[in-house]
């Protein structure tokens, strides 16, 4: 072997794990600086939302004459359609990198090779964090209030944050089985209706009694409604199992989702190589 | 000096996809510091023998070492001691040269300071100290074909894969490219390239293996492949037809006459002599030429010759 050799052949767990964190973090970073150099998409992304909060509260809620009611029933459902969305933001970041030389490079490096999908996550958390602070800001500034103290303002943003994370996990999967431009598109379409069969901005109690009992399972529904209790704000009130747990399902969806989609979206990362 | 005299040895080397027969039995030993050229047309298997010897695909079926150590059951081993040239660039374009340098150094685990110095290293080797601060997006093809050149260098690998270098650059990108791979040989790095240019194989490689269809059909050195094809040729393009016979006459070896061209060619030896030679002949005869060259064979001439080789 020549002295040249900079890296780690070492076997040690510990020393493992620390290159897994270390590699991850450099993965992130570079994420950090693509945003550094494309700040105008960054902002892009974060007006969007608010966008539609502002539309949703002004021009559709002034509408139906119910703005006061409809503001703090509507902002809590529009920070979990936020989180939703991300699911094509991820989506669109991984088909855009798989479809680059550079995914080549890191594969054939002696990094950890969980640290691509890791860096992607981390960084795409962040940037919700960020998405969802300005939201809540927006939401207080046209007037909407939590009423629960401190505590539980803490568990509704933790159960939308978690719902982004299992959104990041179909992200990534969606990425890596369609892997293509026009598949992004799609997904780009249908998070609409699929927003839409949720209790996020519509009561299901305005639907069909069919469409309703879908609503309530949509795990978007589920987060709805337990971020809207967490907050102390009106909630749709159905008697269903799924409407009355809905703080259950609020952890139970999203868990499952990553539990499935985590372990399916680094196999197919590993299989790159077949 | 490694401690192996092969840096790469591949041994029935099968991969399938679909239908289609990749890669079919492929055998070929590199042996440590030299550089060897893997010539063949699209298609032949040449990106898949080094996405397999470089560990981003998994050999169905063979054995495959590379700097001693095998790819399928120590991948990670491997990767840290090779370097890889794609055919597309494999650098993130939106960030700027000396970003890229930076992020993949800290993921060879140089630790960020040495990341940073070697960064610095690698964009003065290949005259990117300049423009070390933009975004790839706006570098040239040559540049960012050295900048990639660069980001496999910086673990100081033993073993260099370069996937057609100089696949879309044109004449100056490619002249760059050539002196960046010349200047590496020096350092006992073993370098292996594939290309689809028998003249780039000429210029940079000790020894040729040509592939087709998956499988090797001829292995040498550039002197013994060219010999193979009956070496260089002799083009005389006249502006008579009817001259064409008399002209013919006059060439050295077996002469092919083409009437639609007005042209008669022949392979020769000594490029230079044949040169003088031929031109002293026309003119002795009293035929007028309207031009005269010497080239080489081309990869087309070298093939049909090989797979007729073959066939036979």
């Amino acid at each position: 072997m020549s002295a040249t050799h900079s890296v780690d052949t070492a076997h040690g767990t510990g020393l493992k794990l620390s290159w897994a964190a270390a590699d991850s973090w450099t993965m992130t970073r570079r994420e950090l600086a693509h945003w550094a150099r494309q700040p105008v998409q960054v902002v892009v992304g974060l007006v969007f939302p608010v966008m539609m909060l502002l539309m949703f509260s002004y021009l559709i809620g002034g509408g139906q004459g119910i703005e006061g009611d409809f503001k703090s029933y509507l902002v809590p459902g529009m920070l979990t359609m936020t989180m939703a969305f991300g699911l094509e933001a991820t989506m669109l970041s991984v088909t855009q990198d798989l479809g680059k030389g550079v995914i080549d490079r890191f594969r054939s490096m002696p990094m950890n090779s969980g640290a691509v999908l890791v860096g992607r996550s981390v960084a795409d958390m962040l940037q919700s964090a960020v998405g969802l602070t300005v939201m809540i800001a927006i939401g207080y500034a046209i007037g909407w209030r939590w009423h629960h103290g401190f505590a539980s303002f803490l568990g509704a943003v933790g159960l939308l944050l978690l719902l982004r994370f299992a959104m990041l996990w179909i992200g990534i999967h969606l990425a890596m089985v369609a892997g293509k431009a026009e598949l992004v598109q799609a997904v780009q379409i249908l998070v609409w209706p699929v927003s839409f069969l949720s209790n996020a901005i519509a009561s299901p109690e305005s639907m069909p009694s069919w469409l309703g009992a879908i609503v309530e399972w949509n795990p978007m529904s589920a987060t709805a409604t337990a971020v809207r209790s967490l907050f102390g704000n009106p909630g749709a009130v159905g008697d269903s199992w799924a409407a009355t747990h809905a703080e259950l399902l609020a952890v139970a969806w999203p868990v499952a989702l990553v539990a499935v989609f985590f372990p399916l979206a680094v196999k197919r990362f590993r299989d790159l190589s077949r | 000096m490694p401690d192996y005299d092969l840096a790469i040895v591949v041994e029935g080397l099968r991969k399938k996809y679909g239908d289609k027969q990749a890669l079919d039995g492929l055998d070929l030993a590199v042996r440590a510091g030299t550089v060897q050229g893997i010539l063949g047309p699209n298609g032949a298997g040449k990106t898949t023998v080094v996405r397999t010897m470089s560990t981003l695909l998994r050999p169905e079926e063979g054995r495959v070492e590379v700097a001693g150590i095998d790819v399928r059951t120590r991948a990670r081993e491997v990767r840290s001691r090779i370097g890889l040239l794609g055919q597309n660039a494999a650098v993130d374009e939106e960030l700027s040269g000396r970003q890229n340098l930076e992020m993949f150094g800290r993921l060879h685990h140089l630790g960020a300071r040495r990341a940073g110095a070697r960064a610095d290293e690698l964009l003065a080797r290949f005259g990117l100290t300049d423009t070390g601060n933009k975004a790839i997006k706006q570098y040239s093809g040559g540049m960012r074909r050295r900048l990639d050149l660069a980001a496999s260098l910086i673990s100081q690998p033993e073993v260099l894969f370069l996937d057609e270098p100089t696949t879309g650059l044109d004449p100056r990108g490619r002249t760059e490219v050539w002196n960046a791979v010349r200047s590496l040989v020096g350092d006992g790095t073993t370098v292996l390239l594939t290309t689809q240019y028998l003249e780039e194989a000429d210029q940079l490689a000790d020894r040729i293996t040509v592939i087709n269809h998956g499988k090797v059909i001829a292995e040498g050195t550039a002197d013994e492949l060219k010999s193979k094809t009956g070496g260089d040729r002799i083009d005389v393009v006249l502006h008579d037809t009817a001259q064409l016979a008399r002209a013919a006459s006059l060439l050295p070896g077996e002469v092919a006459v083409d009437e639609n061209r007005r042209m008669v060619s022949s392979s020769v030896s000594d490029r230079m002599a044949a040169l003088t030679e031929t031109v002293r002949a026309l003119e002795a005869a009293g035929i007028e030429a309207e031009d005269i060259a010497v080239r080489r064979p081309t990869l087309d001439e070298v093939f049909m010759h090989l797979t007729k080789e073959v066939a036979a």
